[in-house]
């Protein structure tokens, strides 16, 4: 992935490319409720970048921002280069956006979906029609393009949003939520279609999901919780820095075995959905010891390398389902989305 | 036209490409490309009306029964006191303006539906003025309007009404300009409704009053004092009267009779002329428009 840094360390005279998304010190302050409580966010060009976070961290506050539907209180932010606030047309001109709610008309054809969009973008007609057809391709719906888009499942409805927010060559596509409400299998193809991208498109992707398995598709996520920013690292640094493992083991005798964990090995188990559960550094390592000192028949052992949910459970003290429901505050955006 | 600019404030400079992009290339926004906007989504509204057939027929039949079974129903009544002019001849201007009505409203207010799927914001965020987009519906409801009402335009020699080009041809220009003006004013309520259920109602709500109070169904001659006030209130009436002037310049009437069907309208003993009547309809649409841009430009 080509990082942000790449202009210093060449000799030559290299431009400079501007961050894809820049944001210093953001703040979104509602009437009662503080959404976004000062971030600050670098996003390379080419990155596919994660915002995880549960529903009500601000996610959908600050993603509107930079996609100008929303003005900051204070602070700012860079979008290809340009001002959020003050050069809202430059930034939509370049962005693509994917929404949580389908924006799509149903009474048109998938391909007049697109044909709209291109002419409200000013897309370039002599390009326009084979540009089309790239996408359509792309996201595997050329041939139903004549059909009008009421006919469509729900992950070609997504697809085609996709293939849309992509027409106008956008520097940055976002995504919020493009998974929501769709099957496991077709998440997973809308993530194949995301991945591939950047194959044939030169574009940077900042996604938001509240899905933790998802953000392993990101280069870099950033982790939102409570209108801030709590961790900003690859998965995989991540992951390696909550350092431990969770180990489930099932035996002849939980409680004895809870108790021989707790008094020889200093560990805190706990039987949660019938195996016994507990962290350890290095579990497969700790699995030898395990077997020969436990003194209790062990039927199964499994060893889990840290999750993203593990992540966010180290750095915000909850795990992500009990934050939403919970949760307390509510995303002020899906409140107005609801209402209206 | 409006209070937004249609071209947006200062261009803004292009910073230094990261890497030169083989793709289609989106070129600052100028007039040119406000108004391809507006010229897509006024398609958009034709292709939408000529897939709604169920929308086609209804908005069809009722100013049909209106013209036939109100005029041939009432004529008995009127006929008596007065054979001078069929009721029918009286009715068509109006008939015509509440079919226009019907058709504009539904139109406007349509976009309490484009917000719930969701498709107004995909128009919103586009970096086109909102001015452009919204123009670009009215036009396009406009549009629509006008053609269904060349159906009942065609329908004129059964009703006494010569097929006269020039008369033809300022109709529909007139009917163009009020379903404008009806579509905006559509519009303007839409940007207020946030319920789907409480559309219809809604359209229903002023679509009464309008056509009851524009004289589109009555001459506005010898009203008692409340319904004058109210008739000179209402924009459509000064719609509808310049459509019943071409028509009635186009029949073979005295004037005593004229006097009495066609009596325009006067404001405390000014005739105002039909070109001040033309002006004011142009008025109330420029002002609906801007006040429905300013709506929506401010709730997204």
């Amino acid at each position: 992935m080509s990082e942000v840094h790449l202009a210093t360390t060449g000799s030559q005279a290299v431009p400079v490319p501007p961050p894809a998304v820049e944001v210093r010190g953001l703040v979104k302050r509602y009437a009662d409720i503080e959404a976004v409580r000062g971030i600050d966010l670098d996003v390379a060009p080419g990155e596919t970048f994660g915002f995880l976070g549960p529903n009500g961290a601000g996610k959908s506050t600050t993603i509107k921002i930079l996609c100008t539907l929303v003005q900051a209180t204070s602070g700012t932010a860079r979008v290809a280069g340009w001002d959020v606030a003050s050069q809202r047309h430059a930034v939509r001109r370049h962005i693509g956006l994917v929404f949580q709610e389908p924006t799509l008309d149903t009474y048109l054809t998938g391909e007049q979906n697109l044909r709209f969009h291109g002419e409200l973008y000013g897309v370039d007609r002599a390009g326009a029609a084979a540009r089309r057809e790239e996408m359509l391709r792309m996201v595997g719906l050329w041939d139903r393009r004549g059909d009008d888009v009421q006919t469509y499942s729900g992950g070609m409805r997504r697809r085609l949003e996709i293939a849309r927010g992509l027409l106008h060559s956008p520097k940055v596509l976002f995504l919020d939520e493009p998974t929501v409400g769709l099957d496991p299998q077709t998440r997973a193809s809308i993530w194949e279609y995301i991945k591939n991208l950047h194959r044939s498109e030169d574009i940077t992707v900042f996604v938001t999901t509240h899905y933790m398995d998802e953000a392993e598709h990101c280069d870099r996520i950033a982790i939102m919780n409570e209108g801030r920013i709590v961790a900003l690292d690859t998965p995989d640094r991540l992951k390696a820095a909550v350092g431990k493992d969770r180990v489930q083991i099932t035996t002849e005798d939980d409680r004895t075995a809870i108790r021989t964990l707790r008094e020889r090995f200093d560990i805190e188990a706990a039987v949660r959905e019938g195996v016994v559960s507990f962290a350890v550094i290095d579990g497969a390592a700790f699995i030898p010891r395990l077997v020969a000192e436990l003194g209790v028949p062990i039927r199964s052992v499994a060893v889990h390398r840290p999750s993203l949910d593990d992540v966010f459970l180290a750095h915000t003290g909850s795990t992500i389902r009990d934050a939403e429901t919970s949760g307390g505050r509510m995303d002020p955006m899906a409140v107005l989305a609801r209402r209206r | 036209m409006a209070p937004v600019p249609a071209v947006p404030g200062p261009v803004a400079t292009e910073p230094i490409a990261a890497v030169p992009v083989a793709a289609v290339r989106v070129p600052a926004a100028g007039l040119r490309h406000q108004a391809r906007a507006a010229f897509v989504v006024w398609q958009r509204e034709l292709i939408r009306f000529t897939k709604d057939r169920a929308r086609m027929v209804s908005s069809l039949v009722q100013p049909v029964l209106f013209l036939f079974v109100l005029g041939v129903g009432l004529s008995s009544l009127v006929s008596a006191g007065n054979g001078a002019v069929d009721l029918k001849t009286f009715l068509f201007p109006g008939v015509l303006a509440i079919s226009v009505l019907f058709t504009a409203a539904f139109s406007g207010i349509s976009m309490v539906w484009d917000r719930e799927f969701g498709f107004l914001r995909e128009m919103l965020v586009a970096p086109v003025s909102t001015t452009a987009i919204l123009t670009g519906k009215c036009v396009g409801g406009a549009t629509v309007a006008t053609l269904q009402s060349m159906v009942l335009l065609a329908l004129a020699g059964f009703v006494g009404v010569p097929y006269s080009p020039v008369m033809m041809l300022t109709l529909v220009g007139l009917l163009f300009l009020m379903a404008f003006m009806i579509t905006a004013l559509g519009m303007l309520l839409a940007a207020r409704i946030t319920q789907v259920q409480s559309a219809m109602p809604m359209v229903q709500l002023i679509i009464t009053p309008l056509m009851f109070l524009s004289g589109a169904l009555f001459p506005l001659s010898g009203l008692p004092t409340w319904l004058a006030v109210l008739t000179h209130l209402n924009p459509m009436t000064y719609a509808v009267e310049p459509m019943r002037a071409v028509v009635f310049d186009h029949v073979q009437v005295d004037p005593a009779t004229r006097a009495t069907f066609d009596p325009g309208i006067v404001w405390n003993h000014w005739q105002v002329p039909v070109a001040v009547q033309v002006l004011l309809v142009v008025a109330f649409s420029v002002a609906f428009l801007a006040a429905a841009v300013a709506r929506f430009a401010r709730t997204e």
